[in-house]
Formats: structure tokens, C-alpha cells, sequence
């Protein structure tokens, strides 16, 4: 861990503008993501603009019949909220499937968002890895790739994001509010808010420099079943190989967030449209541009497999 | 004293203490966290320095030069050394690479420097600064591709690597049922709990290392090695351990660059090993390639068995000696093992808890499911018809007690083996569900141990003795087995363990630690209790210690007063004499396992677990029980989710933390049972106990892989068994 200095933001605006000023500064909320890798220089920020103490730690109803969850929202308390819980089911699931109680206790709704990958390689300094080190070269091509991402993949980057809040709400059509530091506002959709590795996989969501979370926006609640089924070796306190979030309605109709397979929660409206003809139509929709390794090619199966346990339950 | 015929009645029969459950004497110490562990050793008086240590980037080569100017002037750097500017250092014994000094790099994050500063944090950011120019040597690092090379060692662990009796090849061919099949186990990681770490300080010429060890004696007599010192100069301390399974056997790293860095510092260093170094600094259990062939009757009569492991490590180092329980486990006539090394140059292979076994019965006792399923016997009735007394390669030499049948009965009885189905048949829900059973076992192994017991004249008896307690219950069965020989109550009883100053005791290791080091307190008793009787003029022959009390014919004293205000002292070593070899000592179970797999993603989550042990008399049947409970989760592991997944290109174990290299959590464990047999073992010691620490672990593997097999009828013989391996025989989703 490098030195670093810290200052303790006095507003929204205060915390985005000092991030501004310094391009090595980072933000540090829960600290349970940022903190272990500044152990293992894989971040080295000089500065840490702790945003605890902003107020954003309020789960409030807006006006449209949604919530809006402020960015310093524990894990823990999101899951327990009640509404949440009624009204937006996946996404509690989600976030109990997640890390483990003490984590929860500490990790922020942006924080979560936020979260690099668990790519081994990503972890171990000695090794070429374009995310930590760009144009470095990508050590898990060719090498152990099995918890690896198999869609929307490129030659310089197959990580995944590891969020299991951010497959459910994406499968929510939530939307990330965001102060930039002249102070402008804006909404970013889910769909857009992490990027593709493309060439450039050190660069992974939109945000720009010093732009600041402050809320996600979940819009009114559309009913239907919410199922999040989180597939893994052990019982708790592992990444997911492949998570499901899924609404589905009476119908058959609804929504499916896939994670563990890409370097976002991966869903296509194309998939969506299938999900009625069943798991295997709306897998192979979802998974029809997947570019798979020796290792990780079982998550093609078992991707269709458990949204077909997914639907079944959704019925039962 | 020399244990050399079988022991008669004596006064660890009166069971006082030994064999009751008492809960563990240093339990309150570690709940309450005033156990202190290598690290956490804290003398007000001393101004600790942190030292950081480096791992080579590279896997085999040599390092052309090391920059260290941008740490000296990193803030708070006291020092750094690094493994060009000690020059040539020795090496332990029993270390098969160097843990450091010189240019050579012979594995992954092999140590390379250590850098000391005021705090913790400055000297692991210094350490990052080290600028390191290799020369990279190509290498070996795939099992499978070096498999063809492996040669034949020289020694499989004291005994030759191969054996064969009678006509295998012939039996094999002509037997009415054959098997033949070939298994793999991976590299494994101890992954204990509480990394290696040591604080050194020099005193002069005189070293004192606090640290994390197994085996005191291995480690004071290689870190003199190491040194080029005199082992006498070193006084070392681990009186508490926070988990080894055989990883905390040979001399680390940690302690020779505490020294090192104390030396450089000129004050005393704590140097902990970072987790990452936990899978490649140090040592690891080695991956095996193992091919088992069975030859049978039709009534299931063993004819032909055949064992043959391939496993690697580096030059110099040895096998994992995964075919060593089929030399004994099941009679036929005909049979062969042999063990092949490959030279790889991974991190140094070595002992993990139950080496050889472990692995070898992973693949052997899948082998035995798969024969008995040929055959069409159940695979308890397949054992049990194939059961030996005797040592099958040496039919001269008996068992000296054997009860692998009783262990499978009563577990068969109580688990409701009789309800299970054929596989893939029994559903529930979501799950496909299947009884597993493997056979357990285990050689008894025995290792010289000495203590030295005092009597004070409160009355109170202490043991000191340089055995250590990794978390097994060392402190409590020896402070039983010292009330038990003096007549005193445990509360009496003081126990000082983990110092080079006491007497050289077997150490915590190869699971001879429990039944060696009481003998050796027994031994030391029985000098006390001599050393009493004489003070009071009383025949030895008829002494009687008991409730605090001496007594011979109608005269009894005071134990306290017969100490009198000098104390008494009994020092001795338990020795061992051919026992061992005129009898094969061995300890036995039957493991039994329910599994859920789940039916559309092939998860495997454990329902139930039952082990029935036979492991001569249990001295404490709580502490004995948390070992094979820890031992049955650490088999779930190694069954379920344990590899260390190699990077064939560059030569290291990638999931080197305990994110990726995943153990077991409490939500993978379910209820867990553990029976023991009510017996004693005489030939074993004065104690009449065996091993269990590392017979618990011994089968459980297999016995969740048949149990998958039963769920699902998808036969797996790689382990770990991960859902990718399963699903693609599971049925439709519907
Ligand atoms: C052992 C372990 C197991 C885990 N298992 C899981 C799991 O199973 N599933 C899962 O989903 N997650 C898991 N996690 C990850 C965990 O969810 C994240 O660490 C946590 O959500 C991060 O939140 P935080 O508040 O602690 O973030 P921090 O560590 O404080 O910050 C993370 C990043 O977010 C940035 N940031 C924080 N707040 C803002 C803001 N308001 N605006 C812009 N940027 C911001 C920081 O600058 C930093 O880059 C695990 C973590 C650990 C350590
Ligand atoms: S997959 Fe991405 S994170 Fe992993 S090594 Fe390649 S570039 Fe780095």
C-alpha cells in the first residue's frame, strides 16, 4: 500500500471537485473492495476523499412510484428494507447471496457498483494483465479462465463483474444518479452504466473523472415473480460461476440479468423476447455472441440449465 | 524408557482422567483471545521492527541484480536484505529448495528480500519497490505432460517405491471381473488459518525466534542450518499454533528472514507471511496421477490389485506416496504398486496432513465403488469379503489389532445404508440425492518423545515438554495423562509445550503426536512417581497415586508433601522398539455421506456425515472428535472445491488467496457424526491409543465422490468434483 493522504468530503459537490483536482484521488465509502487492493498496489490512489458523512444513506420513495437508494446505503440495510424486500425481491436476493454479513455491514450500494473484478491474474502484480496495466497483455487468455467471462469478451480483457446487486438491478432497469465535478447531474440507465472490455478494459463504467454517485433509481415496481438463483462451488461466500436475476410474470413474459458471464450483468432484449418459448430460446439468444475457453465453456450449458430451474420455480 | 512388548495393565487403565470428555485446558486462553500466537508475542521492553519479504516474479532462473536505492529512502526503512546480499546461505535437512540466499530462483515467490521498517506499512510499501532483473530458464510445470519422464526414486518415504507379489499381470488377465481406471487429485494448499510468521531477536550471538512451527526440534536444528550456526544458540518458541496440517512441519521462510532481519536491523522483526505466499512460498500437497486396476472373482474375491501413482516436485524432493495404503488395505494374492517422480518446477511439494493416504485413497476407494458395482456386490459386503488380518505383502506379519469390518457395520446400521437406491433414482425436490461410503485408513506411526515432569510442593504437577498443540488438544490429553499417572485432578496440572528448552518430544505431525508425546509424558511419570517413592522409603512395585494422594500398604501421604518445599523431578523419553515392525499398526474407518446434487445446475451440497472410527483407546473423545470433524470438512473440501490450478506457462498456483483457492465455509458442512470404537491397541504404546488426527480425513473424499455417483450416475475421477464436471450427465430441465 502506498501512502496516501485522506479528507473527509463536506458535500456532494465539495467530494466530486476534490476528485477532480487530483486525477490520483479516489473515493472510499464501505472500503471493503478499495482498501484490499491499495494492500496489493493494484490501486494506488494518493488521496482518499471518504464520502461516509454526505447524507446519502437514505432509502426514499420518488415521486414516480420507484426508490431511490443513496449511494452510501449499506448492503445489509438495502436487503432488510422493507419495500425492498415486497416490492423489488431480486434485488434483496441478490444482495444476501453476496460476500458475507460483515461485508454487507460495510459494503455501499455505489461501492457495490463499483467493485473490480476477481480475475486472478487481475490480483497478482507479477503478471501482464490489461486491466491493472494497460497494454501489458492478458494473462488469462491461454491461462486458468474457468470463473472468466464468456460474452461480450475481447482479446484484451475476458473478466467478469463480479456484483451480484448490479444482475438484479439491471434486471430492474435501474438508473445510476451521478454529480460530476462542475457540479452537473446526471442518470445513467443500467444498460450503460458498465462498458464492454473492448480495447480499453481499464476503463469500466461511464463515469467520468470525479463524477460521483449519489443514488440508484429503481423505477416502480412491475409485480411478477423475482427469483435470483446465485450458482457457485461452496455454499456461501463465493463469486458466482453464473447468477440469474430474473421477474417473470403469470405470463410467462419477463426479464433475465445474467451474471458471471460478462464484464457487465448481461442482458438482451432479444432474450427477454424469448423467455416465453423457454430456457432454451432465451439462453441462446443471450448467449449467441459467446466466445468461450477450454475452461469456461461449461457456463453455456450452465447458463440454459438454471434459467430453466429459474422458469420452473417462476411457475411453481 | 523403551517400549518393546505390549502393554499390560498400568495405570492409564484406571481412567480417571484419560478418556473422559474434558474440554480443552486452554480453551478459555483462545476464546478469549489471550492465547498468543507468533505474531502477537508483545514485550513492552522491545522496539519491534516489521519486515516485508518479496517473492521472486519468476519460477525458475536467476536474478541478475536488485535495485534497493528507491527503499532505502522509502520513509520509515530501517533495512533491507536480499537474497544477493546475504550470498550463499545453507539449507535445512528436510527443506528440498532454499529458502533463501544466492542468485538462484527455483520456484514462484521464492523469497528474495525482506525489507524492515518502524511500521508494518511502510516496509510492505518499501518492499514494492525493489526493482528485480531476472534471467528466465525455461521449466517443467504439467504433471500430465512430464508423466512419460517420471523416473523411479529412490525412496517412497523410508520404504522402496515399488512392491509385487506373485503373478499381478497373470491374475489381472485372467480374472472374471477386471477394473481399470486412472484418477486425479490436484495440488492442494493447507491453508491454515494463521499464516507462518516469526519475531526474531538476536542476543549477541544467541538467537530467539517466536514462531509458528509443528516440530520444534526440525526447525531449531534447520534454521541453525540455514544460518551456519550452532543450533545451541537458538532458543525457539511456538506454544501456540493456528493450524499447520503438515505445512508448519519443515523450517519456513518467515524465520530465517526474521533473523536475517533482526541481524540487519539491529532489533527484533516480526515477519509474517503475506496469504499469497501461502500457496507458493511455501509448501504445497502435490498433484497425483494414480491408475488402479482389480482383478476379482465373481464372488468378489480379491485376485489381482494393482497401484500406480505418478506425482512431481522439484530436483531433490520426493513423491507423494498416494499407493502406499494399497500395500494393505485388501487381501489378494496378486499385487503390484509403484510410484513414479517427475521433476517439476512448481513450489516444493510436501506433507499434508495424511500424505499419501489422503490422495491415494481418494482415487482407491472410488476404484473399490466402481469394482463392487461390476461385480454387483454392495460396495460394504465388497470390503468386508476382501478384509485382511494380516499384512497381505507379508502374510507373517499380523495386524496388531484390526477392525475396518466393525467400523463399516455399525456405520452402515446407524447411517440407513440399507435405504440406498440405485444411482439417479432417489429425487427430491430440486435435488438428486445418494448415500457414499469409503473405507478409512491410516498407518499408527510412533516417534521417539521426551518430558520432564515436576511436583511442587503445592501439590500442583507441571509437564514441559517442546510438543506443540496445533489446535489439536496437545495441552489437554497431556495434562490428563500426567493427572491420570500422578493421581491429581487436571486442574492440578500445568502444561508448558512449544519451547527448544524442554525436552525433544515427537512434535505434531504424520498423526503420531497425541499417542507418542503422552507415552512420552507417561515415561517421565513413571520417573516421578519413582522419584516419590524413593524420597518416601515406599516399595515402588505397590504404589498407589490417587485423589492427591501416595499411598503404599496402609501408609499414605500427601503428593504435596511428599514434594516438599524442593519439588521432584521425572525426566524421560519414550523409545520404541520393534513393534512397529513385527506388527503392522494401523488405524480404521468407515465414512459415510449423503449428498444433495442439485438436478439442473449440479451443485453438490453435503446432507449428512458419519465417520466410525478405530483408532485403539480415544484419550479424549472431544478433542478426539474435533479432529475428525475437522478432518471430514477438510475432505469435503478437497472432494468439492480444493485445487490449486496451475499456470502451466509461467509455473505458479494463480488462486493463491482464500478467495480463489476455496476451502470449505459453515454453510457447506452439515451435521456431522463421529462414532468410536470402544478398544484399545496394546502393541501401540502404554497409552493403548493411535492416531485420529489424520485418519479422519482418510476416505471421506471418496466417499462424497461415490456418494455423487449414487445421486446422479455421473461417475467423476478428478477431483475436485465441480458442477462442470456433473452437469453434462444430468438429466433434462424440464
Ligand atoms: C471476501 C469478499 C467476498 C465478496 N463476495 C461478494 C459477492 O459474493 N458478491 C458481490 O456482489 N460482491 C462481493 N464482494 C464485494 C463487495 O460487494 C464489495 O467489496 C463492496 O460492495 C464494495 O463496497 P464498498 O462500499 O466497500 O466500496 P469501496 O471499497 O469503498 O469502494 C469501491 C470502489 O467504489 C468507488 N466508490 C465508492 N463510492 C463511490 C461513489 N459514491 N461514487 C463513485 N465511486 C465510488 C471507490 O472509489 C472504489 O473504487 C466481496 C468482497 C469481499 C472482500
Ligand atoms: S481477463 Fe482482464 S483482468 Fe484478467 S488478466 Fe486478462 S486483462 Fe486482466
Amino acid at each position: 500500500m502506498r501512502a496516501f493522504t485522506y479528507e473527509r468530503a463536506a458535500s456532494v459537490e465539495a467530494a466530486a471537485g476534490a476528485a477532480a483536482s487530483n486525477p490520483e484521488a479516489k473515493f472510499i465509502a464501505g472500503g471493503t473492495n478499495l482498501l484490499d487492493l491499495m494492500k496489493l498496489e493494484i490501486e494506488t490512489p494518493s488521496h482518499l476523499i471518504d464520502v461516509n458523512g454526505l447524507g446519502l444513506d437514505r432509502i426514499e420513495a420518488t415521486p414516480e412510484g420507484g426508490l431511490r437508494i443513496g449511494a452510501l446505503v449499506r448492503n445489509t440495510d438495502l436487503a432488510a428494507h422493507e419495500t425492498i424486500r415486497r416490492d423489488y425481491g431480486v434485488l434483496s436476493r441478490a444482495l444476501v447471496a453476496g460476500a458475507s454479513g460483515q461485508l454487507r455491514n460495510k459494503a455501499t450500494t455505489a461501492g457495490n457498483l463499483m467493485q473490480r473484478t476477481r480475475c486472478p491474474y487481475f490480483y497478482d502484480t507479477n503478471q501482464p494483465c490489461n486491466k491493472r496495466r494497460p497494454g501489458s497483455g492478458c494473462s488469462a487468455l491461454g491461462g486458468i479462465s474457468r470463473q472468466l467471462g464468456v460474452v461480450g469478451v475481447s482479446d484484451a480483457c475476458i473478466a467478469t463483474h463480479p456484483s451480484d446487486m448490479a444482475v438484479a438491478m439491471r434486471a430492474l432497469d435501474a438508473a445510476v444518479e451521478t454529480v460530476k465535478p462542475d457540479g452537473t447531474r446526471r442518470s445513467i440507465g443500467m444498460a450503460d452504466f458498465h462498458r464492454l472490455p473492448g480495447d480499453t478494459p481499464h476503463i469500466e463504467t461511464e463515469l467520468k473523472s470525479g463524477e460521483f454517485i449519489t443514488a440508484v433509481v429503481l423505477p416502480p415496481p412491475i409485480g411478477g415473480r423475482h427469483i435470483y438463483r446465485k450458482v457457485r462451488d461452496r455454499a456461501s461466500y463465493a463469486f458466482a460461476l453464473v447468477s440469474i436475476g430474473a421477474v417473470i410474470q403469470p405470463d410467462g413474459t419477463g426479464r433475465i440479468s445474467v451474471g458471471g458471464v460478462a464484464h457487465k450483468p448481461w442482458r438482451l432484449d432479444a432474450a427477454d423476447a424469448e423467455l416465453p418459448k423457454g430456457a432454451k430460446a432465451a439462453s441462446a439468444a443471450l448467449l449467441a455472441d459467446a466466445r468461450t475457453t477450454e475452461q469456461n465453456k461449461f457456463k453455456v450449458d450452465l447458463v440454459e440449465r438454471t434459467l430453466g430451474a429459474v422458469i420452473l420455480e417462476a411457475r411453481g | 524408557m523403551k517400549f518393546e512388548t505390549p502393554a499390560k495393565t498400568n495405570p492409564i487403565d484406571n481412567l480417571k482422567v484419560v478418556g473422559q470428555p474434558i474440554h480443552r485446558i486452554d480453551g478459555e486462553l483462545k476464546t478469549t483471545g489471550r492465547a498468543m500466537y507468533a505474531y502477537e508475542w508483545h514485550d513492552p521492553n522491545m522496539r519491534y521492527a516489521y519486515g516485508y519479504p518479496l517473492g521472486s516474479a519468476i519460477a525458475k532462473g536467476r536474478i541478475k541484480s536488485m535495485d534497493v536505492a528507491a527503499v532505502q529512502k522509502s520513509p520509515g526503512v530501517l533495512s533491507v536484505v536480499t537474497t544477493l546480499s546475504v550470498g550463499d546461505l545453507g539449507k535445512g535437512k528436510l527443506n528440498t529448495a532454499k529458502l533463501f540466499g544466492g542468485d538462484k530462483i527455483e520456484h514462484y515467490h521464492q523469497a528474495i528480500a525482506v525489507v524492515v521498517a518502524e511500521t508494518f506499512e511502510q516496509a510492505r510499501a518499501a518492499a514494492s519497490l525493489i526493482q528485480v532483473d531476472y534471467q528466465e530458464e525455461s521449466a517443467a510445470f504439467d504433471l500430465a505432460a512430464a508423466k512419460g519422464s517420471a523416473v523411479k526414486p529412490k525412496d517412497a518415504g523410508g520404504a522402496p517405491p515399488d512392491s509385487a507379489v506373485g503373478d499381478f499381470d497373470g491374475a489381472f488377465k485372467s480374472a472374471a471381473v477386471s477394473f481399470d481406471g486412472t484418477y486425479t487429485t490436484p495440488d492442494q494448499s493447507h491453508a491454515m488459518m494463521e499464516p507462518h510468521a516469526s519475531i526474531a531477536a538476536w542476543d549477541d550471538d544467541e538467537l530467539t525466534v517466536w514462531t509458528s512451527s509443528q516440530m520444534i526440534d526440525w526447525w531449531r536444528s534447520d534454521l541453525a542450518a540455514t544460518l551456519g550456526m550452532e543450533k545451541e544458540k537458538i532458543h525457539l518458541m511456538s506454544p501456540f499454533i493456528g493450524g499447520g496440517f503438515g505445512g508448519k512441519l519443515f523450517l519456513r521462510s518467515d524465520a530465517v528472514l526474521a533473523a536475517l532481519a533482526a541481524k540487519a536491523a539491529g532489533r527484533p522483526v516480526k515477519v509474517a507471511l503475506p496469504r499469497p505466499f501461502i500457496a507458493n512460498n511455501t509448501t504445497h500437497r502435490p498433484a497425483t496421477i494414480q491408475r488402479i486396476r482389480i482383478g476379482a472373482q465373481r464372488d468378489g474375491k480379491i485376485t489381482a490389485i494393482g497401484h500406480e501413482s505418478w506425482s512431481g516436485d522439484l530436483p531433490g524432493g520426493g513423491l507423494e506416496t498416494a499407493a502406499m495404503q494399497t500395500r494393505l488395505l485388501y487381501a489378494g494374492e496378486n499385487r503390484m504398486t509403484a510410484m513414479r517422480l517427475a521433476e517439476l518446477n512448481l513450489p516444493e511439494g510436501n506433507a499434508m496432513r495424511a500424505p499419501g493416504e489422503a490422495p491415494g485413497l481418494m482415487a482407491l476407494e472410488i476404484a473399490i465403488d466402481e469394482m463392487a458395482e461390476k461385480l454387483g456386490i454392495d460396495p460394504i459386503e465388497f470390503r468386508i469379503v476382501n478384509d485382511t488380518q494380516v499384512d497381505p505383502e507379508n502374510p507373517e506379519r499380523p495386524f496388531s489389532h484390526r477392525n475396518l469390518i466393525g467400523c463399516l457395520k455399525l456405520g452402515a446400521e446407524r447411517f440407513g445404508w440399507s435405504e440406498r437406491k440405485q444411482p439417479g433414482l432417489r429425487r427430491e425436490g430440486n435435488w438428486l440425492v445418494g448415500l457414499g461410503v469409503a473405507a478409512g485408513f491410516r498407518n499408527n506411526l510412533v516417534m521417539p518423545s521426551g518430558a520432564r515432569v515436576r511436583l511442587a510442593g503445592d501439590g500442583v504437577v507441571t509437564v514441559e515438554t517442546d510438543m506443540t498443540d496445533i489446535g489439536t488438544g496437545s495441552y489437554t490429553i497431556i495434562a490428563q495423562t500426567a493427572a491420570e499417572m500422578m493421581g491429581v485432578t487436571v486442574e492440578k496440572v500445568g502444561v508448558h509445550l512449544g519451547d527448544s528448552r524442554f525436552p525433544v518430544s515427537a512434535g505434531s505431525g504424520g498423526q503420531f503426536g497425541a499417542n507418542s508425546a503422552t507415552s512420552g509424558v507417561y515415561a517421565a511419570c513413571i520417573k516421578l512417581r519413582e522419584a516419590v517413592a524413593k524420597k518416601l522409603g515406599f516399595n515402588s512395585n505397590d504404589v498407589v497415586f490417587e485423589n492427591g494422594q501416595v499411598r503404599s500398604g496402609n501408609r499414605s501421604v500427601a503428593l504435596a508433601e511428599a514434594a516438599g518445599s524442593d519439588g521432584l523431578v521425572g525426566e524421560d523419553t519414550m523409545e520404541w522398539g520393534d513393534l512397529t515392525d513385527t506388527h503392522q499398526q494401523s488405524t480404521f474407518s468407515g465414512h459415510f455421506v449423503e449428498v444433495g446434487v442439485d438436478a439442473a445446475t449440479g451443485e453438490t451440497r453435503i446432507r449428512r456425515m458419519l465417520a466410525v472410527c478405530a483408532a485403539g483407546r480415544i484419550i479424549n473423545p472431544i478433542t478426539a472428535r474435533s479432529q475428525v470433524i475437522g478432518a471430514m470438512t477438510m475432505g469435503a473440501g478437497l472432494a468439492l472445491s480444493e485445487e490449486l490450478a496451475v499456470d502451466t506457462r509461467h509455473g505458479f498456483f494463480v488462486n493463491h488467496d482464500l478467495a480463489g483457492y476455496e476451502v470449505p465455509v459453515h454453510a457447506d458442512i452439515p451435521h456431522q457424526d463421529v462414532i468410536f470404537m470402544d478398544e484399545t491397541d496394546p502393541m501401540s504404546s502404554p497409552m493403548k491409543a493411535k492416531g485420529i488426527g489424520e485418519l479422519g480425513l482418510c476416505g471421506v473424499s471418496a466417499a462424497i465422490a461415490n456418494a455423487i455417483y449414487n445421486a446422479t450416475g455421473v461417475r467423476v475421477r478428478h477431483y475436485p468434483i465441480t458442477l462442470d464436471k456433473v452437469i453434462g450427465g444430468l438429466p433434462e430441465v424440464a
